[in-house]
C-alpha cells in the first residue's frame, strides 16, 4: 500500500514536471512598487496581457502555453538579480530586465546561462553587436539611435543644418543617463552645434539650479534622458522658467503620460521620442474582451493604450514572434532558451505581420542578424496635446545616422570583448 | 552691476526658498525627537502617505480599491464624489491623528525603555511598513494635486528686474510656488512656537522634551504628549507632501525628500525648531552656491553630496548643530 502511494506520487510528480517543462516560461521582472512603480505597472501589463491574450485565443505560441513568472524588482538592481536567479531554473526562456542597472548585471550572467535578454531601447547600446554579445539584444533600437534620432529631427527643422545652435543635455547623473553623451558629443563636433551637459542626481526631485543655468544660457534645444520624477520635475520646471515646451525633447522614457499629466496644461507642447507608435489598435479590443473581461489581465486595465502599455505589449509580441521563429527553425513546440536565442537572431517583422496581428505599424519593419541585434534604430517624435490629454505623434519613423553610430558600437564592444576575452563571432 | 553677480543673487535667493522647502521636512524630524528622543526614519514616507491620502479624499477614491477588486471580484474606484480641499485637508489630518494614536498604541507603547537605536530600527520597519500601505490603500500610480497652488516664476519680479545687468540679464527668477510654501513655513513654525510657548499642551509637550521622569511626576500623560508630538509630525509631513507634491505629482519618490532633510537635520540641531528652518536656509544656499560657481568645473550634480560636506563641517566644529541642545555628559 505504502509503495502503491509512493509510485502514485512519484508518478504525479514526474507528470506535473513533464507538464512544467512543456510550458514557455517567461519570467516578468516587474517593479509595481516603489519610486518608478508609475513607469514599471503599465509596461508590465502590457507585457502580460499580451501573452495572456495568446494563451486564451490562439492556445499559446504553437500550441503549447506560455506561463509568466512575475517577479518584482523595484527597479532594484540586486533584487532584479535575485529574481533572475529564481526564475531561471524554471526554465526562463528570454528575461526582459526593463533597467539599465539589472541588464549591467545580468549580461555575463545570462551569457554563461545561455538565455537570451532583450533590452528593448534601454540598457548597454554596443550590445547591439551580436558577434561579441551573443545573449543580448536590443531591437528595435538603442540610445544612441535615440539621440541620433533627435538630432536628424532637429537638422530637419533647421532646414538641414545645427550649425551654431545650441543643445543643452539633461541627464539622469547614471549610467542610464550617461549613454546618449558620446554620441551627442561626435555629432556635435560633426555638425557644429555646441553641446552643454547638465546633470541631475538622483530622484530628481529637486532641479532648481538646473533650470535656472537653463534659463541664463537659453539653448535653443533640450534633451533629456530622464526617469521617474526627474521627468515630472523637470517638464514643471521647463514651465516655470517659460522654456517653450516644442524646443524640449524626452527620451522615450520620458514621453509617458504620467510624465506630463502633473503639470497640467502647462506642460501642453512638449516633444518626445518613442519607438513604437501608440494609438487605438485592434488588439486592445481581443485584450478587452478575452483578457480584461475574462478576469486575466495583470492590472486593472486602466493602463490599456497607454504609452508605456503599449510598449510592453510590443515588447511581449516581439519575444512571442521570436519563439514562433524558434519552433519554426528547430521544428520543435517546447524550445529551450537557446532555440529562442537563434530565434531572435532570425527575427524579421514586417508590416504585414503586424497587421495580422492587430498592430498595424505599432514599430518599423526590421530584421535582426548575428551582426545586427539592434534593429533599425528608427524613432518617432511625439508631441503631448495637453487639453486631449492624448500624445499625437508628429513624424514618421525617423532613421539615425547609422554612420557614426556603427563605429561608436563597433569600438565600446571590441573594447569589452578585449576586456573580457571574448572572441567575436557568430554562435 | 554685471549679470553674472546679479545671477549669483538669483542662485542665493533660490537657494533660501529650496531651504524652505527641505525645512518643511526637517521639522517634523525635529518634533518627534525632541519630545521622544526618537530618530523618525518614516518621516518621508509620513509625507508620501499624507499628500497620498490627501489626493485620494479629494478624488473620492476608494481606498484598498484593488485589493477589494482582487478579493472580491468587484470593479470598484471611486465612490463618485470629489471632497472640497478643505474638508479634505481637515479629513487628512484626521487620519495622520489616527495614525499617530495607533503608531504609539501598536508600536512605542511595547518599546518603552528600549534602546535608542531600537526605537530607529523601528522607525525603519514603520517607514517600508506605511509605504506598502499607502500602495495599497491608493495605488502607485502619479496623482496631480488641484489644490489651484500658484506654479511658475513671478512674472512681475521678472520683469521689474530684467536688464538690471544689461541685456545678458533676464531679471530675476523666483518660484511662485516657493514664495507660497515659505509663507506657509512662516506661519507653521510662528504656529508651533505658539503652541509650545503659550498653550497646556504646549507647555506639557516642553516639559517631556526636557525630561520624562520629571514630566511624569507632575502628572504629564505621556501617552497623550506622544500621541499629540506625532500628530503634530504628521500635519507638518502633510504641508511637506503638498509643497514637495505639487512641484512633481503625488508618487512613491516623495518618500525620499527625507534624504534631503538629513543634512539640515544635522547641521541645525535635532531638537531645535528655529535650527530646522536656519539649518535649511544654510544648506540651500550653500548647495545651490557651489553648483553655480563649482559645478560646471567638476561635471555638476554636485548638490547632493555637497550639502552632506557642509553639514558634516558643522558637525566637527559643533557636534549638536548650531542649536542643538548643548552635549553634558555627568561622569
Amino acid at each position: 500500500m505504502k509503495m502503491k502511494t509512493l509510485s502514485t506520487l512519484a508518478l504525479t510528480g514526474a507528470l506535473t514536471a513533464g507538464m512544467a517543462a512543456a510550458d514557455l516560461v517567461i519570467p516578468d521582472l516587474s517593479y509595481r512598487t516603489g519610486p518608478y512603480a508609475a513607469g514599471g505597472t503599465p509596461f508590465s501589463d502590457g507585457y502580460q496581457d499580451y501573452f495572456n491574450l495568446l494563451n486564451a485565443r490562439d492556445g499559446g505560441i504553437g500550441g503549447e502555453e506560455v506561463r509568466i513568472l512575475e517577479c518584482e524588482t523595484g527597479y532594484n538592481t540586486e533584487k532584479g538579480v535575485e529574481c533572475y536567479e529564481a526564475t531561471k531554473g524554471e526554465g526562463a526562456l528570454i528575461y526582459q530586465p526593463l533597467s539599465t542597472g539589472i541588464t549591467y548585471q545580468l549580461i555575463p550572467k545570462a551569457t554563461v546561462d545561455e538565455i537570451p535578454i532583450h533590452t528593448m531601447g534601454y540598457g548597454r547600446t554596443s550590445a547591439a553587436n551580436g558577434e561579441v554579445f551573443n545573449w543580448v539584444f536590443n531591437y528595435p533600437a538603442n540610445y544612441w539611435d535615440a539621440a541620433s534620432v533627435m538630432i536628424n529631427y532637429l537638422t530637419e527643422q533647421n532646414g538641414g543644418s545645427l550649425e551654431g545652435k545650441t543643445i543643452a543635455l539633461l541627464y539622469h547623473n547614471s549610467a542610464y543617463g550617461k549613454e546618449p553623451i558620446r554620441t551627442l558629443e561626435t555629432l556635435s563636433a560633426d555638425m557644429g552645434f555646441e553641446l552643454t551637459q547638465i546633470a541631475v542626481d538622483h530622484p530628481g526631485q529637486e532641479q532648481k539650479s538646473q533650470w535656472l543655468q537653463i534659463r541664463r544660457e537659453r539653448p535653443d534645444y533640450v534633451l533629456m534622458w530622464g526617469w521617474g520624477v526627474m521627468n515630472q520635475v523637470a517638464v514643471q520646471e521647463a514651465a516655470n522658467i517659460n522654456y517653450p515646451m516644442d524646443q524640449f525633447i524626452g527620451n522615450w522614457w520620458a514621453g509617458a503620460e504620467h510624465d506630463v499629466t502633473p503639470a497640467g496644461a502647462a506642460a501642453d507642447g512638449y516633444l518626445s521620442l518613442n519607438m513604437n507608435r501608440i494609438g487605438d489598435l485592434p488588439v486592445f479590443g481581443e485584450i478587452e474582451t478575452m483578457v480584461h473581461e475574462a478576469g486575466n489581465a495583470a492590472g486593472d486595465g486602466s493602463n490599456i493604450g497607454s504609452v508605456l502599455y503599449t510598449r510592453g505589449m510590443y515588447a511581449a509580441m516581439l519575444a512571442a514572434e521570436a519563439i514562433a521563429k524558434a519552433q519554426e527553425i528547430h521544428g520543435v513546440s517546447d524550445v529551450t532558451a537557446a532555440m529562442v536565442r537563434d530565434g531572435m537572431e532570425a527575427l524579421e517583422i514586417t508590416s504585414a505581420r503586424m497587421d495580422e496581428l492587430g498592430m498595424a505599424n505599432i514599430g518599423p519593419e526590421f530584421s535582426v542578424s548575428c551582426e545586427n541585434h539592434g534593429g533599425s534604430g528608427l524613432g518617432i517624435v511625439q508631441q503631448w496635446n495637453a487639453s486631449s490629454g492624448t500624445w499625437t505623434p508628429l513624424t514618421d519613423y525617423i532613421e539615425p545616422d547609422n554612420a557614426v553610430i556603427d563605429p561608436l558600437i563597433s569600438e565600446d564592444s571590441m573594447a569589452f570583448a578585449a576586456e573580457n576575452n571574448i572572441e567575436p563571432g557568430c554562435l | 552691476m554685471s549679470a553674472d553677480f546679479l545671477y549669483g543673487i538669483e542662485v542665493v535667493i533660490n537657494g533660501l526658498m529650496a531651504g524652505v522647502m527641505y525645512a518643511l521636512v526637517a521639522l517634523g524630524f525635529v518634533l518627534i525627537f525632541k519630545a521622544s528622543g526618537i530618530f523618525n526614519f518614516a518621516q518621508g514616507v509620513m509625507a508620501l502617505f499624507a499628500a497620498l491620502t490627501l489626493v485620494g479624499i479629494m478624488e473620492g477614491q476608494i481606498p484598498f480599491a484593488h485589493l477589494i477588486n482582487a478579493t472580491f471580484g468587484t470593479e470598484i474606484h471611486h465612490f463618485g464624489w470629489h471632497v472640497p480641499a478643505l474638508l479634505a485637508i481637515a479629513m487628512t489630518v484626521g487620519v495622520m491623528v489616527l495614525f499617530a494614536w495607533a503608531v504609539q498604541r501598536f508600536l512605542f507603547r511595547h518599546l518603552v525603555g528600549q534602546e535608542p537605536i531600537i526605537l530607529f530600527m523601528a522607525t525603519i520597519g514603520l517607514a517600508y511598513f506605511l509605504e506598502g500601505v499607502g500602495d495599497l490603500m491608493w495605488g502607485s500610480d502619479i496623482k496631480t494635486l488641484a489644490l489651484g497652488l500658484p506654479q511658475g516664476g513671478a512674472r512681475w519680479i521678472e520683469d521689474a528686474t530684467a536688464g538690471l545687468g544689461g541685456d545678458d540679464f533676464y531679471g530675476f527668477f523666483i518660484d511662485k510656488l516657493d514664495i507660497v510654501a515659505t509663507g506657509v513655513a512662516i506661519v507653521l513654525v510662528t504656529g508651533l512656537i505658539l503652541f509650545s510657548q503659550y498653550t497646556k499642551h504646549g507647555r506639557a509637550m516642553r516639559a517631556v522634551a526636557d525630561d520624562h521622569q520629571a514630566a511624569l511626576s507632575v502628572g504629564i500623560s505621556l501617552n497623550f504628549i506622544w500621541i499629540l508630538v506625532w500628530s503634530l509630525a504628521g500635519f507638518v509631513a502633510l504641508v511637506a507632501g503638498i509643497m514637495w507634491g505639487a512641484k512633481s505629482g503625488v508618487q512613491f519618490s516623495l518618500s525620499l525628500i527625507a534624504l534631503k532633510a538629513l543634512p539640515v537635520l544635522m547641521l541645525g540641531g535635532f531638537t531645535s525648531i528655529p535650527g530646522a528652518i536656519v539649518g535649511g536656509l544654510i544648506i540651500g544656499v550653500g548647495e545651490k552656491l557651489f553648483e553655480y560657481l563649482i559645478g560646471p568645473m567638476v561635471g555638476g550634480a554636485t548638490e547632493n553630496w555637497f550639502a552632506y560636506v557642509l553639514a558634516l563641517l558643522f558637525l566637527v566644529f559643533r557636534p549638536q548643530g548650531l542649536f542643538g541642545e548643548k552635549i553634558i555628559e555627568r561622569v
